[in-house]
C-alpha cells in the first residue's frame, strides 16, 4: 500500500456524463466484454463453425443425393448461418442476466445510475457484432465447400432485411432476458427445449413454405423465419418461387416486430427490475 | 423535469450533477432511516406454505455526511438487508430510508448518482476481461469519461498495490488481489456514499490491513464523502469507524462513537482466564455467581478460554474459588480493556459467534 503522494486521484473528484452520454457510454462498455471475449476464447472456432458446417453437410448430402434444385444447398448453407445468430439469442443473450444474477453483477448493474436498457442493448450489440463473425466465417466456408453461386436481386433490400431481422431478434433476446429471469432459476431448459424445434418450424435447413401455412405463420414470430426466407428469395434466382410471403411484406412484418420486441423488452426490463426491488430475491448471488 | 427536495424545487438530474442540484446536500444527512423494517416471505417448497423472517425490525439511523460509519452484528443480523435497501436493491416492508434527502423508493435514479457498493467476495465482471478493462467498464456505467478512468484506475491500482497486475485477466486473480479489484470498482467511481458490505471478508491479515487503510486515506482526503462499512470483525469496526451501530436480529442496540460504547463498560472488570476444561456443572456454578454480569466460555485445543465481564473487581475471588474447588487448573489470568465484542456480549448476553450461530441455525 502506498501511502504518500504524488496520487491525487484519492482526492480529485470524477468528471461524469449523464443523460445519452451516459446511455451509449454504457452501451459500448457493456458490448466490450462480448467482442473482446471471443478474440481471447478461440474455442468458438471449432464450436460454433466446425460443428456447424457438419449440421450442413448432412443437408447437402441429402439433397444431392434425392436431386432437390440446387438452390436448396444454398438455401442450407444461408441457414446454417444464421444458426450461429439462433444460438447466441438462446445461449448467451437470454439467459445473460440470469448468469449475471449468479456473478453478481446483476446488483451492481441495478444501482448504477445508468439505464438497464442500455446494458442490454450492449449485451445484444457485442452479441451481433461477435456473431456476425461467426456467421459470416460458416457462410463463406460452407459456400465454398459445397459450391453455392449467389445472384443478389436487391443489395438494398438485401442490407434492409438483414439488419431489421437482427433488430427484431436481438429486441426479442433481450425481451427473453427479463423473462428468462423471471420464469426460470434453470434457464438452460428453456433454451435447451427452444433450440432444435426453432431449426425446424423456422426452416433453417428448407423453405419455410414447406410446412403448413398457419405453422410458417406461427414460427413467423421468430424473426429469423421471415429474414430468412426473405434473404433466400434476394440472393438465389429461383428463391421468390419459394417464397414464404412477398419481400415487401416481411419486411413490413420485420418493422413490426422490431417495434413489438422492443418494447416488450423495456416493458419485462421495468418489471423484473421492480420486482427485484420488492422481492429482493433477484439480485442474491446463489453460488 | 423537476425534482423536489424537501421545500426545493430542483432542475432534473439529466443535464446537470448531483452536487450542483442539491447545493444543501451536504448540510442533509447523508443517510437516514425512520422506522425501517423489512420483512422477508420465504418458502421451503412449493408445497409449503410461505413463512415470514423479519430481517429488520424499526431501524432508526443518521449518519452525516463526512462520518464512516459501521454495522456491527453477526452473520443473519441484517446487516446486508439495511444495505441492500439503501442501495435501492431492495424495497422496505415499512418505514423509509433517505440519501442525501432523497427517498430511495421514490427517487432511485437520483439516489443511483450518489452511491457505489462493494460487497466482500463478490465474483462481479468478467473473467476474460484484465483488471482494467473489467475497471473501465464499470467506470463508464458511471459515466466517467475513458480517458478519465483509465487514469483513475493506473493511479488507485498503485494505491493499492496492484499496478502489476494491470493487465491479468481477473479470473487468474487470488481471492485476496480480486477483493482488492472489486474495492477499486467501489471507490473508482468517486461516490459521495459509498457502502462496503464486510470488504474485508477472506482476505488475510495483510490484505485486511491495507484495505483498512485505503479506507481511512480515500475518507481523509474528501471530508463531504460519506461511508456505510458493514463487518462481523470488531477490530475493524474499533480501528475504522467515527460511530459504531450495533445490529442483531434486525434490531439495532446501540449506537455511538466506538470510545462511548466502550466507556459505558469501563467500570465493570473485564477479565479473560484461560482454564482446563471445566465439566458443565462448574460452567453453570461460575455463570450463576451473584458478581458476573455476563459470561462467555469458549474451547480452545486442551484448554478452555472463559471471558467474563463482572460488576466488580472484587467478584474475581469468587470466580477462582469456584475454579479450585472444582480442581480446575488456572493456566492465564488476564485484566483487560473493554472491546466492542464485550460491548456487544454486554448488549445481546452471548458472543458474537454464538449470535450468529442463533441467527443461522444450519450453519
Amino acid at each position: 500500500m502506498k501511502t504518500t503522494p504524488p496520487y491525487d486521484v484519492l482526492a480529485r473528484r470524477a468528471p461524469k456524463n449523464s443523460g445519452a452520454h451516459l446511455f451509449w457510454q454504457t452501451v459500448l462498455a457493456r458490448a466490450y466484454p462480448r467482442v473482446i471475449g471471443q478474440q481471447r476464447e478461440k474455442s468458438w472456432m471449432f464450436f460454433d463453425v466446425v460443428l456447424p458446417i457438419i449440421g450442413v453437410a448432412a443437408y447437402v448430402f441429402v439433397y444431392r443425393a434425392i436431386q432437390a434444385p440446387e438452390e436448396y444447398v444454398g438455401f442450407v448453407v444461408v441457414g446454417g448461418a444464421m444458426t450461429a445468430f439462433w444460438l447466441n439469442i438462446l445461449w448467451s443473450m437470454s439467459s445473460q442476466l440470469y448468469w449475471e444474477k449468479e456473478t453478481g453483477n446483476l446488483a451492481l448493474y441495478i444501482i448504477a445510475p445508468n439505464s438497464l436498457m442500455a446494458i442490454l442493448l450492449g449485451m445484444a450489440l457485442g452479441g451481433l457484432l461477435a456473431t456476425t463473425l461467426r456467421a459470416v466465417v460458416i457462410l463463406v466456408l460452407g459456400s465454398w465447400l459445397f459450391h453455392v453461386q449467389y445472384a443478389v436481386v436487391h443489395f438494398g433490400q438485401l442490407v434492409a432485411i438483414f439488419f431489421l431481422s437482427m433488430v427484431a431478434l436481438y429486441g426479442m433476446g433481450m425481451m427473453f432476458a427479463s423473462l428468462f429471469l423471471l420464469l426460470s432459476r434453470e434457464a438452460w431448459h428453456i433454451s435447451n427445449l427452444a433450440q432444435e424445434p426453432v431449426y425446424l418450424i423456422s426452416g433453417f435447413y428448407f423453405p419455410v413454405k414447406s410446412l403448413n401455412f398457419w405453422v410458417a405463420t406461427a414460427a413467423s414470430l421468430i424473426p429469423l423465419t421471415l429474414g430468412l426466407d426473405a434473404m433466400r428469395q434476394l440472393v438465389f434466382p429461383s428463391g421468390a418461387t419459394l417464397g414464404f410471403l412477398s419481400v415487401r411484406l416481411e419486411l413490413g412484418i420485420l418493422i413490426g416486430l422490431c417495434v413489438i420486441f422492443l418494447l416488450a423488452a423495456r416493458f419485462l426490463l421495468n418489471y423484473m427490475e421492480r420486482l427485484a426491488i420488492r422481492e429482493g430475491r433477484l439480485t442474491e448471488n446463489r453460488r | 423535469m423537476f425534482l423536489e427536495i424537501g421545500n426545493g424545487r430542483y432542475p432534473s438530474l439529466s443535464t446537470l450533477p448531483i452536487h450542483a442540484i442539491i447545493p444543501n446536500m451536504t448540510t442533509l444527512p447523508a443517510i437516514q432511516t425512520e422506522n425501517l423494517g423489512r420483512i422477508y416471505r420465504i418458502r421451503g417448497s412449493k408445497k409449503e406454505a410461505a413463512r415470514e423472517l423479519v430481517a429488520l425490525r424499526d431501524v432508526n439511523l443518521t449518519v452525516q455526511p463526512g462520518e464512516l460509519f459501521g454495522l456491527l452484528g453477526p452473520n443473519g443480523a441484517g446487516k446486508t438487508t439495511l444495505i441492500k435497501i439503501l442501495t435501492t436493491l431492495l424495497s422496505p416492508s415499512n418505514g423509509r430510508a433517505l440519501i442525501a434527502g432523497l427517498d430511495v423508493t421514490q427517487q432511485p435514479g437520483q439516489v443511483r448518482q450518489l452511491i457505489n457498493m462493494v460487497s466482500g467476495g463478490e465474483t462481479s465482471g468478467y473473467g476474460l476481461l484484465t483488471v482494467r478493462e473489467n475497471l473501465w467498464m464499470f467506470a463508464q456505467f458511471y459515466g466517467i469519461p475513458s480517458a478519465e478512468a483509465n487514469r483513475r484506475i493506473r493511479e488507485l491500482l498503485e494505491i493499492v498495490g496492484l499496478s502489476e497486475r494491470i493487465n491479468t485477466k481477473s479470473s487468474d486473480l487470488s481471492t485476496g488481489l480480486r477483493q482488492k479489484m472489486n474495492i477499486v470498482r467501489g471507490f473508482l467511481t468517486d461516490p459521495d456514499i459509498l457502502f462496503l458490505d464486510e470488504p474485508t471478508l477472506g482476505l488475510d491479515v495483510g490484505a485486511s490491513r491495507d484495505v483498512r487503510q485505503f479506507i481511512r486515506r480515500w475518507m481523509d482526503e474528501q471530508p463531504t464523502r460519506t461511508l456505510l462499512l458493514t463487518t462481523h470483525y470488531m477490530v475493524e469496526a474499533d480501528e475504522l469507524c467515527d460511530r459504531v451501530a450495533i445490529i442483531n436480529q434486525g434490531r439495532v442496540l446501540a449506537c455511538d462513537t466506538p470510545a462511548n460504547l466502550k466507556r459505558n463498560l469501563q467500570r465493570d472488570a473485564i477479565f479473560r482466564l484461560e482454564v482446563s476444561p471445566p465439566d458443565e456443572a462448574t460452567v453453570a456454578a461460575l455463570a450463576t455467581l451473584s458478581g458476573m454480569r455476563h459470561f462467555v466460555r469458549r474451547d480452545e485445543e486442551g484448554t478452555a478460554v472463559l471471558e467474563m465481564i463482572l460488576h466488580e473487581e472484587a467478584a474475581l475471588a469468587q470466580v477462582i474459588n469456584t475454579l479450585t474447588q472444582s480442581d480446575i487448573r488456572i493456566l492465564n489470568l488476564q485484566k483487560r480493556e473493554p472491546t466492542l465484542e464485550d460491548v456487544f456480549v454486554d448488549l445481546v448476553g452471548h458472543s458474537m459467534a454464538e449470535a450468529e450461530h442463533e441467527n443461522n441455525p444450519a450453519v
